[in-house]
C-alpha cells in the first residue's frame, strides 16, 4: 500500500462497518390516529387539512377537507366540535380552533369559487336519495363523485332540511348554506323539490335507495290549555322566522323544554321583540341536553331558566308551573307545589319524532324506538335500501349526518358493484402521552370575536365573527400533528449515527438500517410521536 | 378581528428544521447536505451523546470555515470509537497523538499554518472531560495563555468513559463512577466543586468561554459560529450525556442533556474576555431529582430510606447556579447598590 513519508496505516473508511447488525428493535414511521380525527362526525382527516393549511395552501387544505365533508362553512357556524373536546393540545394549554379554520376555509372557497372535484364517469348506476337535508346531501354528492346517477326528492321547497328550517340564521347566514349546497347540486345531481316520496313500494327504476327524511315531527305531549292560549311548536316558530317572517309571541315568551331546539327558539324569541323569554324545564341545568355553548349563549342573550319545572295548564297569558323534585335516580317526580308563570305564548321544543311512515309497507325494515334500525353498513333490512342521519339511531347533529351520508355512500357503491365496503383498516390511537410536547411553542388559542349580547338580540346578525387570514394560519399551526410526521427533521437531526436520510418519497425520511443501532433516540425526540420502535425480525 | 402574529412556526426554533421556515433559517444539522463529519459506522455505544455532539459541532464549523478546517484529537471515546484500525470515521482532516498534549498539538498545528502564511486554515482540538480538565489541563492552560488561534471543544461526559468509567475532575458530586462507590456516609464522587472549566478559562480572559448541551442544537450551532468568527483561544464545552456510563437509557440521550438544563445544575451561557454575555434561560425549571432519578449512577440516592439530605445538597448546588448565572427568567433583576 502506497502511503505518504511517516505514515504506516491506509485508511479505510468506517462506513464498511454495519453498525445495524447490532440492533435489536427498529424504529418505523408510523401514522397514527389523532384524536380529532376520531373524534370527527363525519370522517374528517382533520390533522391532514390542518398539516395543509399550516404551509397557507388553503385550495389544497379545503380540496382535503372537502373530500369527507361537503359543507365546511356551515360545518364552521353550526358543528359542535367534538374534534376540539378531544384534542390533544387541550392538555397542553387550549385545544386547536379547529373549527374556526374549518369556517375560514369554507368561506375562502366560497369567496374564491373553489370548485369540487369532477365526477368519475357515469357508471349506468341510479339511486334515489330521499331527504335533502345534510345526510341526503352528503351521501348524493359521494355517490355522484362515483359516477352513480342521483336524483333527490324532497317534500319542501328547498334543500337542506333542518340547516334551512330550523337553525337560525344568527347562527347560520342562509347565503353561506345556498352556496355550498348550490356547488353540490351543481355537479349533476338531478334535484326535485316538493316531491314528497310516500310509498318505497311505488319506487321502480333505481338500483339503491338511501332514506334521509330526518326527525322532523315535533314531539306532542299533552298540556291541557284553554281554548285561546296561544301554543306553537318550535319547529314552526324557527321554519318560520328563517323564512322571513315575524311570528307575533307577545311579550313574554315561555319555551318548553331543555334542548339546542328550546335554546334557538328562546334566543329568536328575544329577536322577535319578546322582552322576556324564559326556558322552563323538568330537570336541572347539569341534566339538560342542550349543547353548553347554546346555553352560555341564550343567557348571555337574556333568555332566563326555571329549572325543575312543568307546565301543568296554559291559560291566556298566564302558565301554571309544577315544581318538580329529582328522586334518587335523578329522575324529575311532581312535588304538587303550582306556581304562576306570566307567559304571553308558549313554545313546545320537546324534541322530535321520525315519520317513519314511508318505510312502513316495506318488508324486512325494523323500527325501534321509533327509529329506524340499520346495519354496520347502513342497510335496513330492506336489501338496497339504506338510511342515516336523524332517523335512524344517531345522535342528531348536522356532522352525524353528514357522517352516515358519506359512509352510506360507501356502501351503497359496493353493493352497486356487488361487493362488501371493506371497513378503513385500524389505526392505533395517536395519545398525549406519545409526544415530546418541549419542542411546541407556547401558543394561545385564538379566539374568534363575537358581537355584544346587547347588540346581539336586536336583530338577526351573526353572532360569531372569523379568523382572518393570519389568525387562521397560526391557528393552524398550533396543531401538534398528533402522530403523523409533519417534517421538522428531529429524527435526521439527533440520529449519532445518521442512519435517518433524506429522501423525496412518503415522509422524507428513510432508516438506513445498515447502520441503525436501535438507540431510538428519534423515537423519543419526535414530537409528534410518529415513529415506533418494533422489534427486529428474526 | 382578533389580532395575532403570523410570526409563529408550530415548533418555534426548538426542533431541528421545519418545513414551515425558509432554508437559510434552519439549523445546519437539519440540512440534507450537511457535513456528517463522523460517518456511519463508528463504534460508538447506542444513543452516545458525545458522537452526536462532536457532529454538531464539527458540521457547523465545517460550514462557517468552508472546509478549512483541521482537527485535533485527544485520547478517549471519541477517538476510540471513531478509528479502529484500519477505518476511520472522520470526514475532516483530522490528528490524533496522546491522552495529554491535545491542546499543544492544536497550539503547534496553527503555528505551522501561520508559519506558512495559511491563516485561512482554522484548528479546532477536541477531548473528552478527563483529557480537559484532568490530564490535559497544563497544555490547555497554556494554549489560552499564549493566545494561541485555537477552538478548544470539551465534550463533558462526566467521567473517564472509555476506560471503564473512572472519575473525572469534572464528575458531579454523589454520582457513582467506578472509583467512587455507591458506599458509606458519602457515597459516589466526592461533593465539592470540582473543576469548573468554563469558569477557570474565563478566569483566563480569553476571547470566547461558551457552555452548550446537545439539546439546545440552535444555540449550539450558533455558539460554533460565534466561536469561529474570532481568533485567540475560544473554549466551547458541551454537555454529552453518555448511556455506558450514566446508567440512562439510550433514548433519553438528549432528554437527559435538556433536564440538566432545565435543572440549573448545567448552566447554559457565554462570555467574553472573562465577562458573562449571555445565558439561556431556563424555561419551565425542575427540581434536580427529575434529572437524578432515571440515571443508575444515582440509583443508590432513591435506595430505601432515600438520601434527600444529599439530593439537597445537589439541588443547592443548581439553586447557586441559577442566581450566578441569572437563568430564571422571572427573576427580578436587582438593583446595584440600592
Ligand atoms: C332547532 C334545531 C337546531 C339545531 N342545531 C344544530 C346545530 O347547531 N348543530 C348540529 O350539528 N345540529 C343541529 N341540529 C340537528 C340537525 O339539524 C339534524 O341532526 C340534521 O339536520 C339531521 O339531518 P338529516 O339529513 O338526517 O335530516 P333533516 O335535516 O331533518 O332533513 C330531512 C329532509 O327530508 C325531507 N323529507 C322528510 N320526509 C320526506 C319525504 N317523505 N319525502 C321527501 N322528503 C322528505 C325534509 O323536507 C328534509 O329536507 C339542530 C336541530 C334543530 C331542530
Ligand atoms: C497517558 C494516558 N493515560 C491513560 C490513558 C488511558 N485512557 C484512554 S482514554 C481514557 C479516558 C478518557 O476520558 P475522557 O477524556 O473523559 O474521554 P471519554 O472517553 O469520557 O469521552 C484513559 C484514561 C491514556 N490513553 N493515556
Ligand atoms: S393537536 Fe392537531 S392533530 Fe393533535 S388532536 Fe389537536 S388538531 Fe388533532
Ligand atoms: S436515532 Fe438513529 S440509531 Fe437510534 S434508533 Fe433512530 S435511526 Fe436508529
Ligand atoms: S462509553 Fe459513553 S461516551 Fe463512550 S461511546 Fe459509549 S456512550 Fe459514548
Ligand atoms: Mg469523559
Amino acid at each position: 500500500m502506497d502511503t505518504p513519508f511517516a505514515i504506516t496505516l491506509g485508511p479505510g473508511s468506517s462506513s464498511v462497518n454495519r453498525t445495524g447488525t447490532w440492533r435489536t428493535e427498529r424504529p418505523v414511521y408510523v401514522d397514527r390516529l389523532p384524536p380529532c380525527n376520531q373524534a370527527c362526525p363525519a370522517g374528517e382527516n382533520v390533522q391532514g387539512w390542518l398539516y395543509t393549511a399550516e404551509e397557507g395552501d388553503y385550495q389544497t387544505a379545503w380540496r382535503q377537507l372537502v373530500a369527507a365533508n361537503p359543507l365546511p362553512a356551515v360545518m364552521g357556524r353550526v358543528c359542535y366540535h367534538p374534534c376540539e373536546t378531544a384534542c390533544n393540545r387541550a392538555q397542553l394549554d387550549h385545544a386547536v380552533g379547529i373549527n374556526s379554520v374549518e369556517e375560514f376555509l369554507g368561506d375562502e372557497a366560497i369567496r374564491r369559487g373553489w370548485v369540487l372535484p369532477t365526477p368519475a364517469p357515469d357508471t349506468g348506476k341510479r339511486v334515489l336519495v330521499v331527504g335533502a337535508g345534510p345526510s341526503g346531501l352528503s351521501a348524493a354528492y359521494q355517490l355522484c363523485l362515483l359516477g352513480h346517477h342521483v336524483e333527490i326528492r324532497d317534500s319542501a321547497a328547498r334543500p337542506g332540511g333542518m340547516m334551512r328550517y330550523a337553525i337560525p340564521t344568527f347562527r347560520l347566514p342562509r347565503y353561506v348554506l345556498d352556496a355550498e349546497i348550490d356547488r353540490i347540486l351543481a355537479l349533476g345531481i338531478d334535484f326535485r323539490p316538493n316531491t314528497p316520496v310516500e310509498d318505497l313500494t311505488a319506487e321502480h327504476g333505481f338500483d339503491a335507495v338511501f332514506l334521509a327524511v330526518g326527525a322532523q315531527l315535533a314531539h306532542r305531549a299533552y298540556v291541557p290549555a284553554a281554548q285561546s292560549a296561544r301554543i306553537l311548536d318550535a319547529l314552526d316558530l324557527l321554519g318560520d322566522t328563517a323564512a322571513g317572517q315575524r311570528p307575533q309571541l307577545g311579550r313574554t315568551v315561555a319555551v318548553y323544554g331543555g334542548g339546542n331546539t328550546a335554546m334557538d327558539a328562546a334566543r329568536t324569541a328575544r329577536r322577535l321583540g319578546a322582552e322576556e323569554a324564559i326556558i322552563v324545564y323538568r330537570r336541572t341545568r347539569e341534566r339538560m341536553p342542550a349543547n353548553d355553548i347554546e346555553v352560555t349563549d341564550a343567557l348571555e342573550e337574556g333568555v332566563r331558566m326555571k329549572w325543575l319545572a312543568t307546565v301543568k295548564h296554559a291559560d291566556v297569558g298566564v302558565l301554571t308551573i309544577e315544581r318538580m323534585e329529582l328522586d334518587e335516580h335523578g329522575v324529575p317526580q311532581p312535588t304538587g307545589e303550582l306556581e304562576e308563570l306570566q307567559a304571553d305564548s308558549l313554545v313546545l321544543a320537546l324534541g322530535q319524532d321520525v315519520d317513519h311512515t314511508l318505510v312502513d309497507t316495506l318488508p324486512g325494515v325494523r323500527v325501534e324506538g321509533g327509529v329506524v334500525q340499520v346495519d354496520e353498513h347502513m342497510m335496513t333490512g330492506h336489501p338496497g335500501v339504506f338510511a342515516g342521519g336523524d332517523m335512524v339511531p344517531s345522535a342528531r347533529s348536522v356532522t352525524v349526518a353528514i357522517g352516515h351520508g358519506a359512509a352510506a355512500a360507501r356502501n351503497i357503491d359496493a353493493w352497486l358493484r356487488g361487493t362488501v365496503a371493506t371497513p378503513e383498516p385500524e389505526r392505533e390511537a395517536a395519545t398525549f402521552e406519545r409526544l415530546n410536547t418541549w419542542y411546541y411553542s407556547d401558543a394561545p388559542e385564538t379566539v374568534r370575536p363575537r358581537l355584544d349580547a346587547a347588540r346581539r338580540v336586536s336583530d338577526f346578525a351573526e353572532v360569531t365573527g372569523k379568523l382572518d387570514a393570519d389568525t387562521a394560519l397560526y391557528e393552524a399551526r398550533r396543531c401538534m400533528s398528533c402522530g403523523n410526521c409533519f417534517g421538522c427533521d428531529n429524527c435526521y437531526g439527533v440520529c449519532p449515527d445518521n442512519a435517518i436520510v433524506k429522501v423525496p418519497t412518503g415522509h422524507g425520511y428513510a432508516i438506513d438500517l445498515d447502520y441503525c443501532k436501535g438507540c431510538a433516540l428519534c423515537v423519543t425526540e419526535c414530537p409528534a410521536g410518529a415513529i415506533d420502535m418494533i422489534p427486529e425480525p428474526d | 378581528m382578533p389580532a395575532q402574529s403570523v410570526k409563529f412556526y408550530q415548533v418555534g426554533s426548538r426542533a431541528v428544521g421545519n418545513r414551515l421556515l425558509d432554508a437559510e433559517l434552519r439549523t445546519e444539522q437539519s440540512s440534507a447536505e450537511r457535513r456528517n463529519s463522523i460517518t456511519s459506522g463508528h463504534r460508538a455505544c447506542q444513543g452516545c451523546g458525545e458522537a452526536l455532539g462532536a457532529r454538531y459541532v464539527l458540521d457547523t464549523a465545517e460550514r462557517v470555515t468552508g472546509g478549512r478546517l483541521v482537527t485535533v484529537n485527544a485520547t478517549g471515546c471519541l477517538e476510540v470509537f471513531s478509528t479502529p484500525y484500519p477505518e476511520s470515521a472522520w470526514q475532516v482532516p483530522w490528528l490524533h497523538s496522546l491522552f495529554a498534549n491535545t491542546a499543544s498539538v492544536a497550539s503547534g498545528v496553527a503555528a505551522a499554518l501561520e508559519a506558512q502564511g495559511r491563516t485561512d486554515v482554522r484548528v479546532l482540538a477536541q477531548g473528552g472531560d478527563g483529557g480537559t480538565v484532568d490530564i490535559g489541563f497544563a497544555c490547555l492552560s497554556g494554549m489560552f495563555e499564549r493566545g494561541d488561534d485555537v477552538l478548544f471543544v470539551c465534550y463533558d461526559n462526566e467521567a473517564y468513559m472509555n476506560t471503564g468509567v473512572q472519575r473525572s475532575g469534572a464528575t458531579p458530586a454523589y454520582a457513582r463512577t467506578a472509583t467512587t462507590e455507591a458506599v458509606g456516609p458519602i457515597p459516589g464522587s466526592r461533593p465539592g466543586q470540582g473543576k469548573d472549566l468554563p469558569r477557570i478559562a474565563m478566569a483566563h480572559e480569553i476571547p470566547y468561554v461558551a457552555t452548550a448541551t446537545v439539546a439546545e442544537l440552535r444555540d449550539l450551532e450558533a455558539k460554533v459560529e460565534r466561536a469561529m468568527s474570532m481568533r485567540g483561544p475560544r473554549y466551547l464545552h458541551v454537555l454529552v450525556p453518555c448511556p455506558l456510563g450514566w446508567g440512562s437509557a439510550p433514548a433519553e440521550t438528549v432528554h437527559l442533556a435538556r433536564l440538566a438544563q432545565r435543572s440549573g445544575l448545567f448552566p447554559v451561557f457565554e462570555a467574553e474576555h472573562g465577562e458573562v454575555t449571555s445565558v439561556l434561560p431556563i424555561r419551565d425549571r425542575i427540581p434536580v431529582e427529575e434529572y437524578l432519578r432515571p440515571q443508575r449512577r444515582y440509583a443508590h440516592l432513591f435506595a430505601d430510606p432515600p438520601r434527600t439530605d444529599l439530593i439537597e445538597r445537589i439541588q443547592q448546588i443548581a439553586d447557586r447556579n441559577v442566581a450566578r448565572y441569572h437563568l430564571d427568567p422571572h427573576e427580578i433583576p436587582h438593583e446595584e447598590g440600592a
